[in-house]
């Protein structure tokens, strides 16, 4: 008879359970942001996100600020969890604290930090505790402009034009075709819109409640909330089924 | 009593006899038979005279590509024309089910067949098959009540849209009508439109690719362009062309027809009653 000294008799299930750590694995995500999509243009980085924080299928937050500036030269846009986003703002703001500690005159770039937060994402994925987050680091350091993302299981990449979420399956299609490398500002934002404008018809928890934000070598700006005009007034949404009885 | 009645299904519909026996198979490590779909971008778009419908021409089965050139938009009558999206088998099928009844229909009228006809014939099909037709269809066509455009999904519900796409390319081929869509587009904008659409899909989704198939329908007229754009072209072809191992003695090279030419008898014989 092998007698289990590491337990009593209770069934293996039990031993799982009463350790506290294990309690705190698996989530399921709360309180969640959706798509955040951002590009490249002449002078540095332009990130739009909206305001909305759904809590599951209820628009519960509609002043969530989904885009924050990180150190000098970089923004940082999240869609996931809001909680983790928080937290991941603490890591980075220790991140920066620390780093300017030295005061050596340098500082970290976007590169540096979309590199700290792809090796944290990958080792809490590690951990089966993911930080339920995609995100999205912009930057313009020493006028070399950087955007990259990662996700919660730690896949990263840079890129032109980068989106999160449903971004990728509505803003990407539209930003293949008519991104260029010498897009004004002006352009940028009126492509950043035509994608947001897509995501607030087809996403259904999207808000009309939206920011941009740009960083450049002179520094950060985030707009103010405004909202997108939409064109509701088509015709043929006028009675569509006079002819069809029982369509929609 | 007759105990021989009770066992008979109820005419038509599905009956669901097996479906606990495959779900044991199933855990019991039993691999369900995969079916050919097609992974699909297709839409329709109405304009100023008629209807446009749009697909692109990958069929999938799971990883692979089966046929790089397929014909995703069926044939339903002379003015109604259905794109089919989801299981190859169940769309083919089922379109042809539809355009055999409408047939005997407008034999049975003498009228053109309408669109809501083809509507309520598909719809109510599927949907006593309660989604397990995996059909997801756009429907468009001309008949004299105007141009109608519908989209049909596997359960029976239907949608009546001035535009609408379907397939795993959906989402991309929607960014595009949804910034570039306005009312009233004549007909080569509206063809340019959809190709555009189409060609999101394709090059943006996996499960979509090769050509795009277009047809324009307006009173009267049809235009079935097929491969209206390649743009995914084979761009090498080996000039060796084929290469016998160099053991083989090529002797002689020669192409034998299989059939005799049928000979016609001018003012011969009819077959006798």
């Amino acid at each position: 008879m092998i007698v289990d000294s590491s337990s009593p008799a209770p069934a293996k299930n039990s031993l799982l359970l009463s350790s506290g750590a294990d309690l705190q694995r698996t989530q399921t995500p709360y309180v969640t942001g959706t798509s955040v999509i951002a590009i490249k243009y002449k002078d540095g980085i332009l990130i739009a996100a909206d305001m909305g924080g759904s809590y599951g299928s209820t628009l519960r937050y509609k002043n969530v600020e989904r885009i924050k500036p990180v150190g000098k030269h970089s923004l940082i846009g999240a869609s996931g969890e809001i909680s983790d986003f928080q937290e991941i703002l603490r890591y980075l703001d220790e991140l920066i604290l620390n780093d300017s500690m030295w005061d050596d005159g340098n500082s970290l770039g976007p590169k540096e930090v979309h590199n700290y937060l792809t090796r944290v994402m990958y080792n809490r994925r590690n951990k089966f505790n993911p930080l339920w987050n995609s995100l999205i680091l912009g930057g313009v350091k020493n006028g070399q402009k950087y955007l990259g993302t990662v996700n919660m299981i730690g896949v990263h990449y840079e890129d032109n034009h980068v989106a999160t979420g449903f971004g990728n399956h509505l803003a990407r299609p539209i930003l293949r075709e008519e991104w260029n490398e010498n897009l004004t500002f002006e352009e940028g934002v009126k492509l950043l819109e035509k994608c947001m404008r897509v995501l607030l018809y087809r996403d259904r928890s999207a808000v009309n409640k939206l920011q941009i934000a740009k960083i450049t070598d002179e520094g950060f700006t985030i707009s103010q909330p405004y909202s997108l005009k939409t064109q509701w007034k088509f015709k043929a949404f006028e009675n569509p089924t006079v002819g069809a009885e029982g369509s929609w | 009593m007759s105990k021989a009645a009770i066992e008979v299904p109820p005419k038509g519909g599905f009956s669901f006899d097996l479906c606990r026996r495959n779900e044991m198979l199933v855990k019991k490590g039993l691999n369900a038979p995969s079916f050919l779909k097609t992974g699909t971008t297709i839409v329709g778009l109405v304009f100023q005279d008629g209807v446009i419908l749009g697909a692109d021409t990958r069929a999938t089965e799971g990883p692979i590509v089966a046929d790089k050139n397929c014909e995703k938009i069926h044939y339903i009558a002379p003015n109604i024309y259905c794109c089919g999206a989801g299981t190859a088998a169940d769309t083919e099928a089922v379109t042809d089910m539809v355009s055999s009844q409408l047939t005997l229909h407008r034999h049975h009228t003498g009228r053109e067949s309408r669109v809501v006809t083809a509507l309520t014939l598909l719809k109510s099909h599927l949907f006593s098959y309660q989604g397990y037709v995996s059909a997801a269809l756009v429907l468009g066509g001309v008949d004299f009540t105007g141009p109608h455009l519908h989209t049909i999904y596997p359960h029976g519900s239907t949608d009546t849209l001035p535009f609408a796409t379907m397939g795993s390319g959906s989402l991309a081929a929607m960014a595009v009508f949804e910034s570039k869509y306005r009312e009233g587009l004549t007909r080569d904008e509206g063809v340019q439109l959809v190709a555009e659409a189409i060609s999101s899909g394709i090059f943006n989704d996996l499960g979509s690719g090769s050509n795009v198939d277009i047809c324009v329908l307006t009173k009267g007229h049809k235009e079935y362009l097929r491969n209206h754009l390649q743009p995914n072209p084979r761009t090498y072809i080996s000039e060796k062309g084929y290469s016998f191992s160099k053991k083989t003695e090529v002797l002689l090279t020669k192409i034998t027809p299989l059939r005799d030419s049928i000979h016609i008898i001018e003012g011969g014989d009819e077959m006798e009653e």
